[in-house]
């Protein structure tokens, strides 16, 4: 693949009090792809988010963002550059109306700088912005959903809430922390063309996840963690045949014939 | 010389004050901000047990403790219950009951230097060329005793063994069968047992002064903070770390630097480790 | 019988007010306005006439500026508590600074009670919210016990290097130039901070704030720096403080260590659990409440204060929601019959 990768993780390592979740992870993500990370539970993939944003801090390595370093970097800084992540636990204001939420991310410094979201202005109002990415992201605009209160909405628009949130920032990569689990059937499959819609729309992205067979559908490639450390990488037709893969995460073969 | 022989009289102090503190906070994660209350609590009640109806000393010692213990799980069964889990809330409770306690009892009466307890020993002896009185080192050796006797309690007894369980998860402690309410209750007791231990030590080495309420509460927070919240090694590792801080700062720059060097090191100690000197929790703000 | 109950049925009062969403008002008539503005105006009003009302007691007028500063903490701690999400347990720690600048810029600068009173407010806010930038990381409990030890801290600082006159404190203030402009400087500000936050919460920048309560994660990955924002809350919780403690600095024209003591820290937090927390209005109901009753127990010495500690737990814990939500929630409930 030609031109720079936009994203470049180098031989990371981070140890919790003696278990290993991470050693020597590298990889790199070229611009406008969709990178699948998949893995067991308990493979690192949830730490490897959170070192590549910052919640957590690399023991070594290195994690290159055009070009500069972010280790160390405290998270709101690697989130004002454009990096951004939803969170495997969803985590909304809970006691904000759901378009409320978004006020906080159009709120910050980065959403100010870059002006709102598609022409809503410097200055023009954050509630019209806000609902506009909620109808963006498959909220029905003159329903009532976006001004229930985040408390009561179920999963499947509170996942729409933490990608709408990272989408207010006008972001250049977002990292899904496990944005199909938890849905149901249907609102997997709705979740697919917004995916892709995201993905044409030029945001990069990194998606850790359990289901397989729509992330092969989506992904550009895959990588595969097992026990902290990277086992396989390559475009999904690959990664499904690596024996090792198969040895290490599917057990056995007959789950293949499912994906 | 002195340094070192009175710095692990103060240790050792520091140590029994914060004991049923850290005890209680360890296994029901309750900050018990009444802890200084039942402390000078146990010492009003052995005084008037004492001299009001006129009981032996012994028995006064052992009935005022009973008490306290009643006390403790008492104000945690009746109250402190109902607002488990919302750690701002306990801690608001919890001191406004030893506020009420406190205040009650000076308003009650409890003022000035009249109130107080003999010393179980007269005399004193010459430890390399340091005078020390029986009480100071009687101090030492419970502090000892009280510690091993707590450790033995908690890792060989069924009781203790249950609240070793709850302290480190809850949950998988209920699927054993062990009741964490009635747990709760009985570390609290334990823990107003151990305040009302300390007290009745270290009570005849002055009076009993409600100040005295706030003063310990301060001190068990510190040696907690500093230690690691329920962290018993933690616990008694820090008394020494500021039973000697104090001395040394008594020594070279007055009496008055004692409360200041607790405080600060409780301000210190969360600013740059909060989770404690010795503390084997997660740094708290990684916590994602 | 039954003829005239079929053409009317019972409606909540607020039913044309309340659209679906919570928050979002339609108000479409003059009665509905009535019934909005009514409380505010209430409060605004009865708070304005109240030191006429107290003409023939002086005493009580005192205790009138006292609950006024009382109020301030109060609110100032409501804030920070529930919409910012820290729990700052040392309010002394506002009103002994606050009070301390102005003094300190009234005796030895020479400047007057107008200037003063102002600078301390900021001056104030600015220096507690740098005492209290390092402890802004923790969470819940610990920046609770941190903020509660200040206090002492200070206290005992002043008290060890004698300085700022000792235990003896500063004396020798300007007082303010009669009662009533005492009053209402006092009434003035608490109705304008009120308004002020009120207003404040829920702007765009209130909103932050309440995320970095509900969720400092996911405020964090916003690319929102919340320290800053943290700062900021305690900067103005603290000003307000400040500003009362300058007041009571010139009421009394003395500042001394006994303004960092433990009833500073204690009423207001007791008035915003009896008041409500999170409504902002209640804790000033609460001190309206709770220093009344604690100025009527003054002849039995610490007695008040283990009764309003007494208040402060059975409200805690039997009553967690406080007064005004109660209130709010009843007068919300109240109905009339309609015509169908």
């Amino acid at each position: 693949m030609a031109g720079e990768p936009i994203l470049s993780v180098r031989d990371v390592n981070k140890t919790f009090g003696g278990v290993k979740a991470l050693t020597e992870v590298s990889f790199n993500l070229m611009p406008g792809n969709i990178l699948g990370v998949i893995g067991p539970n308990g493979s690192g993939k949830t730490t490897l988010v959170n070192v590549i944003t910052g919640f957590v801090k690399a023991d070594s390595g290195q994690v290159l963002y055009k070009g500069k370093d972010l280790v160390g970097t405290a998270p709101h800084k690697i989130a004002d550059r454009g990096l951004t992540r939803t969170f495997q636990v969803m985590r909304p204001y809970y006691s904000l109306p759901a378009y409320k939420n978004l006020i906080v991310p159009l709120f910050s410094p980065r959403a100010r700088r870059t002006g709102g979201w598609r022409g809503g202005g410097r200055m023009g109002s954050r509630d019209t912005v806000a609902v506009d990415i909620l109808e963006e992201i498959g909220f029905e605009r003159e329903s009532y959903v976006p001004y229930k209160t985040a408390s009561s909405l179920p999963t499947g628009y509170l996942k729409r809430l933490e990608l709408a949130r990272c989408l207010a920032l006008r972001p250049e990569i977002i990292i899904c922390d496990e944005v199909f689990s938890g849905l149901s059937m249907s609102e997997m499959a709705s979740m697919v063309p917004l995916m892709e819609k995201l993905q044409m729309e030029g945001i990069t992205l990194i998606m850790v996840e359990h289901r397989l067979r729509e992330l092969f559908r989506l992904a550009n490639r895959v990588m595969v963690l097992n026990f902290g450390a990277k086992i396989a990488e390559g475009v999904p037709v690959e990664v499904m045949a690596d024996k090792q893969v198969k040895e290490a995460y599917f057990g056995s073969e007959e789950v293949f014939s499912y994906v | 010389m002195d340094i070192l022989i009175y710095g692990v009289i103060n240790s050792a102090t520091l140590a029994l004050m914060a004991l049923g503190f850290t005890l209680v906070y360890g296994v029901s994660r309750l900050p018990n901000f009444a802890h200084g209350a039942l402390y000078v609590l146990a010492g009003y009640i052995c005084w008037l047990l004492l001299n009001r109806l006129g009981l032996p000393y012994i028995l006064a010692i052992a009935l005022a403790l009973g008490l306290v213990a009643v006390v403790g799980g008492a104000m945690y069964q009746l109250i402190l219950v109902r607002i488990r889990g919302m750690s701002i809330s306990e801690i608001i409770a919890s001191y406004a009951i030893g506020l009420a306690i406190l205040e009650g009892l000076r308003w009650g009466g409890l003022k000035g230097g009249t109130f107080t307890l003999p010393a179980f020993l007269e005399g004193s002896v010459d430890i390399a060329g340091v005078s020390v009185d029986f009480q100071r080192i009687l101090v030492v050796v419970l502090g000892a005793l009280l510690v091993g006797l707590l450790y033995f309690f908690v890792n060989h007894t069924r009781l203790g063994l249950a609240l070793k369980g709850m302290a480190q998860d809850e949950r998988a402690a209920l699927t054993l069968g062990i009741d964490s309410d009635r747990m709760a209750v009985a570390s609290m007791a334990l823990g107003s047992l151990s305040a009302a231990v300390a007290a009745l030590i270290l009570l005849p080495l002055g009076s009993i002064v409600v100040e005295a309420g706030y003063h310990v509460l301060i001190m068990a927070v510190a040696v907690c903070i500093v230690g690691g919240l329920g962290s018993w090694t933690g616990a008694i590792l820090a008394a020494f770390v500021i039973g000697f801080a104090q001395i040394l700062t008594t020594a070279y720059l007055g009496a008055h630097f004692q409360v200041v060097v607790a405080i600060l090191a409780i301000i210190l100690t969360l600013i740059l480790r909060p989770s404690g000197l010795f503390g084997k929790q997660k740094e708290l703000e990684e916590r994602v | 019988m039954a003829k005239a109950h079929e053409s009317r049925r019972k409606e909540r009062l607020d039913r044309g007010v309340k659209v679906r969403s919570d928050g979002v008002y339609a108000v479409a008539s003059w009665r509905e306005m009535a019934f909005l503005l009514g409380p505010r105006l209430l409060l605004i009003a009865g708070l304005m006439v109240m030191p006429l009302v107290l003409w023939p007691a002086p005493y009580w007028q005192k205790v009138l500026t006292i609950i006024c500063i009382y109020s301030l903490l109060a609110i100032g701690f409501d804030f920070l508590a529930h919409y910012v999400g820290l729990v700052s347990l040392g309010g002394a720690l506002y009103i002994g600074v606050g009070a301390y600048i102005s003094a300190l810029l009234n005796t030895e600068m020479g400047l007057p009670l107008w200037a003063t009173i102002p600078l301390a407010t900021v001056l104030g806010g600015m220096v507690c919210t740098v005492l209290l930038w390092p402890c802004l990381p923790l969470r819940g409990v610990y920046f609770a016990i941190v903020s509660l030890m200040f206090p002492l801290l200070a206290a005992r600082l002043i008290e060890a290097f004698d300085i700022f006159g000792g235990t003896d404190g500063i004396m020798g203030l300007d007082g303010f130039p009669n009662k009533w402009s005492e009053m209402y400087v006092l009434i003035i500000c608490l109705l304008l901070a009120l308004f002020a936050l009120r207003r404040l919460v829920n702007e765009d920048v209130g909103l932050v704030f309440r995320g970095v309560k509900d969720n400092d994660q996911s405020v964090k990955a916003s690319g929102i720096d919340i320290t800053r924002y943290k700062a900021l809350g305690v900067f103005i919780a603290s000003s307000l403080g400040c500003l009362g403690g300058a007041c009571l600095a010139h009421i009394y024209m003395w500042a001394g260590i006994s303004q960092f003591a433990l009833d500073f820290s204690i009423i207001p937090i007791a008035a915003t659990v009896v008041g409500g927390g999170g409504t902002l209005a209640g804790p000033v109901i609460g001190c309206l409440i709770l220093v009344p009753i604690s100025e009527l127990l003054r002849d039995f010495g610490t007695l008040r204060i283990a009764v309003y500690a007494l208040i402060l737990m059975a409200f805690i814990v039997f009553k967690s929601e406080g007064l005004m939500s109660y209130g709010a929630r009843k007068y919300n409930q109240f109905e009339h019959w309609v015509e169908i």
